[in-house]
């Protein structure tokens, strides 16, 4: 049998503090990093949103001989804008990515018109389309590079994305994670109690803002697949706590004498192989989406990678002694009652009446 | 016998694991033998799977129905025909009525029409007549001082929003059908009263022109021009204020300044707003003769003299031929132009009675009159709409995407399993089995619920193989700590399963709900997204623990002596 983790004995919770400081700490960076970009005149947003919350236009090219990433900034400038966004593609080295933003920045600082929001689908793709004639013919209709002989480049995708659908795409994302988060702390409040509920929320917060943090200090794209990507880290990191809470549950039930901080940090360390393998395979396929999910991925399986690594971490060093210290801080009255509980013979039930009763204690 | 319970979980396993297969490799006709070589089989795939445009290409349009702008032309136009009817309108003595002039309000979601009168006494034969011509059913009538007030209250705003998006998507629904998009989505999209329609047309690859023919508002209208008759020449005038100051400075219910633009391409192309050529502007008599709602048909039509330029021909249904007849009839001689979305395209003397058709003259390309000609034929769209969204793939960009995912997939598989095999051994078979299966069956329900496969969709399939091996991870952990224990090997496994039971179901119904509220308020890639893991996690309910579990009672039963588990 191979085994890894096992008869471990770290003590979890007396390095909370530590823990909690090394968070805070990134939480502070990706502050200092989104305040920071947002304030400083002329520089960088808090955050490098996407076309899809933007608004905007990506074109995505395929050149038979890629100019150069200034010649085709040069071709777009001469095409009326100023400052385009020429990303080459990782794995497809013929292809690029041209991002222009919303057109009304080129109107000279105008009031946002809605003709000139109006103008940004209608013809995103045709001003990218100028500039890069100014190469060759491109391919056009059905015909591809190499059905037509005399074209030198083809436009195989567009995003464009107007400013309204933009901020109605950005609501509704806020909205969807918000929603996530409450319905997950109402089913661990029914399931558990609503102090569990309250560590595993704030490891979900933890995760994300921490996610965002990266997001912030290292400038990746965010976008509406970057909103899928959080949701499902909230769901893991909710998932990672559960187990730890289950067993936390469990060990309470069928162990009265050892205090409520050994038996969470006795739970941590019985879990921890089962907390490291997951989270490890986890990331083995996250690590396969990064490596071959392509360019349209690229945000989403970052965004997994970072929010997975963090969760399986938040878990083991934010969620459980969360928890357990407020639990047990909140509840010092509480600890009297359950001795009396279990004088009388009932079942303890500091973490949930209903579902300790509900399992049977086999040992 | 004693494993007949074992026996009848097989028979299911197998039952859905043959229905599983069908529905992703078998064909949807007759089988050949070619359906069981390799080709056959992709091609098969191929054809089940529905894939969604991100993945074969195509492009995704979100259009909005500028439906304030149709509730503020629905606002003027009663309010010039209220004041028309007030004005024309007699009381029994035969005075005319006391009505001074009219206005109305159109903004931040007000709309109301005012008429003001001189004499309030005679508000009740002046309601009478207005509504005699106009329908102000559904407005709540006011009278409030001096005047008469008509109100459209919210919810019937939201109704007739609707009802205008309703009557853009049939519109444009026969403009796409004659165009010969292939096997469009066609549909509503957010809130009700949102206006929003969401178009996807599998295969189309540049929308540039289906985006113009469905956005042109075509909106045709005969006017008569202010102008002395022929045979001098019609007046025109080279500015707006120049024309406006012909008829007092501004524009009245009776009197209207338009454009007079000739132009070479009457598809508007918005990247060269620029290319217009400067206007000339007349003056007309509104309101219209008859407007685009009274055609019966419209047709390109080659122009005389050979130039290759194109003109539009258009006849009326009865009711508008003798409107038009009756008018031309009395106006021999005079100039009437015929407007095109508020802007003048020609302007022709009347030299007899016309009654059931007319032309669009112009330097139309052959293209442009046709897509005109289309557009006016299946009516004019209630409001302008504007672009809030294009996503248009590639085919081959989709199939790049398809070979990504896919080899994502088969990546992480592979490394999943091989760890799997490493760690759990024999047991890893187990959990391997299980994670094949998940797959399979995770594609098939996504073929039996129609639902499309999208790249998010594919990363959702990743995840779900994640999920899955979390939960053999917990099972086959539990089963060691109790094996660790010195518990023999079927109470083990029995209480691995039964207390891992309890974990794994409260992390999938977590997910689960996270996901469900992904797909209900997500947009277009989420919900690819989370209807994959969604329908992943139920099959992982299935697979992890009654497929996994089945197999472990196969060896139980198979070797009765079991000491040690190779786990």
């Amino acid at each position: 049998m191979l085994n890894l983790f096992q008869n471990i004995h770290i003590d979890w919770l007396g390095k909370r503090k530590a823990f909690i400081g090394v968070s805070i700490f990134i939480m502070v960076a990706g502050l200092v990093s989104a305040v920071g970009r947002q304030y400083t005149p002329g520089g960088t947003e808090a955050f490098n949103m996407g076309v899809d919350f933007r608004g905007g236009t990506v074109v995505t090219s395929k050149f038979r001989q890629r100019p150069s990433d200034d010649e085709i900034r040069a071709a777009l400038n001469n095409a009326g804008i100023s400052d385009p966004v020429i990303q080459a593609s990782t794995d497809k080295p013929d292809e690029v990515l041209i991002k222009i933003p919303l057109i009304e920045s080129q109107a000279s600082g105008e009031a946002v018109s809605e003709q000139v929001q109006q103008e940004q689908v209608q013809s995103g793709r045709m001003i990218v389309k100028k500039a890069l004639d100014s190469f060759g013919k491109e391919a056009e209709g059905d015909s591809t590079l190499d059905t037509a002989p005399d074209a030198v480049y083809k436009i195989v995708g567009t995003d464009s994305v107007g400013a309204i659908a933009g901020s109605q795409l950005r609501n509704q994302a806020v909205t969807a994670t918000l929603l996530g988060l409450v319905g997950i702390l109402l089913f661990i409040a029914f399931r558990y109690d609503w102090t569990y509920a309250a560590g595993a929320v704030i490891a979900v917060f933890h995760d994300v803002l921490m996610t965002l943090a990266f997001f912030s200090v290292f400038q990746w794209e965010v976008n509406l697949t970057v909103i899928a990507a959080v949701l499902t880290i909230v769901g893991f990191s909710v998932n990672d706590s559960i187990v730890i809470f289950d067993r936390i549950r469990e060990n309470m039930a069928t162990n009265r004498t050892d205090s409520i901080f050994t038996i969470t940090n006795d739970s941590i360390n019985q879990t921890l192989s089962r907390t490291v393998i997951t989270s490890g395979l986890v990331l083995l396929s996250v690590l396969a989406l990064v490596l071959f999910g392509g360019e349209v991925l690229r945000s989403f399986s970052l965004a997994l990678l970072v929010g997975f690594t963090l969760g399986a971490y938040s878990t083991i060093a934010i969620a459980s002694p969360i928890a357990i210290w407020w639990q047990d801080k909140l509840g010092a009255a509480k600890v009297k009652d359950i001795q009396i509980a279990s004088q009388s013979g009932e079942k303890m039930a500091s973490a949930s009446r209903r579902s300790v009763t509900r399992r049977p204690v086999t040992r | 016998m004693k494993n007949t319970g074992l026996w009848i979980r097989t028979a299911i396993i197998i039952a859905i694991t043959f229905v599983g297969i069908y529905l992703v490799f078998g064909p949807r006709h007759s089988p050949t033998s070619a359906d069981f070589t390799w080709q056959g089989i992709k091609n098969n795939l191929a054809q089940n799977v529905n894939l969604g445009l991100d993945l074969k290409g195509g492009s995704h349009l979100v259009m909005r129905v500028k439906t304030d702008e149709y509730l503020k032309r629905l606002t003027t136009n009663n309010e010039s025909a209220a004041l028309l009817a007030a004005t024309e309108a007699k009381d029994d003595a035969g005075t005319s009525l006391p009505v001074t002039d009219g206005s109305y309000v159109a903004e931040n979601g007000n709309y109301q029409v005012i008429l003001n009168v001189s004499d309030t006494s005679k508000n009740a034969a002046i309601i009478e007549a207005v509504k005699k011509k106009i329908d102000f059913s559904y407005w709540t009538e006011a009278e409030t001082g001096n005047s008469i007030v008509w109100t459209l209250p919210p919810r019937e705003q939201g109704r007739l929003k609707e009802q205008a998006t309703d009557q853009a998507l049939k519109i444009i629904d026969s403009r796409i059908n004659a165009f010969g998009v292939k096997e469009p989505t066609l549909q509503r999209q957010g809130r009700a009263d949102s206006g929003q329609i969401l178009l996807q047309m599998p295969g189309v690859e540049n929308p540039e022109r289906v985006k113009a023919l469905v956005g042109e508002t075509s909106r045709l209208e005969l006017m008569k021009i202010v102008s002395p008759p022929n045979p001098s020449p019609v007046t025109k005038y080279p500015t707006r204020e120049a024309a406006l100051q012909t008829i007092g400075g501004k524009e009245s219910d009776t009197r209207k300044v338009l454009p007079y633009v000739e132009r070479e391409d009457a598809v508007k192309t918005a990247a060269t707003p620029a290319d217009k050529k400067p206007a000339e502007f007349v003056v007309v008599e509104s309101p219209a003769v008859v407007d685009g709602s009274e055609l019966r048909d419209a047709a390109a039509i080659q122009g005389r003299g050979g130039s290759g330029d194109y003109q539009i021909s258009f006849s009326f249904k009865p009711a508008g031929a003798q409107k038009f007849g009756e008018w031309t009839g009395k106006n021999i001689g005079n100039y009437m132009a015929v407007v095109l979305n508020d802007e003048v395209k020609s302007a022709a003397f009347i030299k007899s009675q016309i009654f059931d058709s007319g032309e669009i003259s112009g330097k139309f390309s052959k293209q442009t009159a046709d897509d005109l000609a289309l557009t006016l034929k299946s009516g004019a769209l209630p409001a302008a709409i504007e672009y809030q969204e294009e996503r248009t793939v590639g085919p081959s960009l989709g199939a790049d995407s398809i070979k990504s995912g896919v080899s994502a997939s088969i990546g992480g598989l592979i490394l999943v399993v091989l760890f799997m095999l490493a760690y759990y051994r024999g047991s890893g078979v187990n959990a391997v089995v299980a994670l094949m299966l998940n797959m399979l069956l995770t594609v098939a329900a996504l073929i039996l619920f129609g639902s499309t496969l999208t790249l998010p969709g594919i990363a959702g399939l990743i995840l779900g193989i994640g999920m899955a091996v979390d939960s053999n991870v917990l099972i086959f952990e539990r089963i060691r700590e109790e094996l660790r224990l010195g518990i023999d090997v079927p109470k083990s496994i029995a209480l691995g399963f039964d207390r891992a039971f309890v974990t794994i179901i409260d992390t999938h119904v977590t997910t689960i709900i996270s996901s469900l509220i992904l797909y209900i308020t997500g947009s277009g890639p989420i919900k690819g997204f989370a209807v994959t893991l969604i329908l992943g996690l139920l099959i992982n309910l299935f697979t992890a623990v009654f497929v996994s579990r089945t197999i472990f009672k196969w060896e139980l039963s198979l070797r009765p002596n079991l000491q040690k588990l190779s786990i």
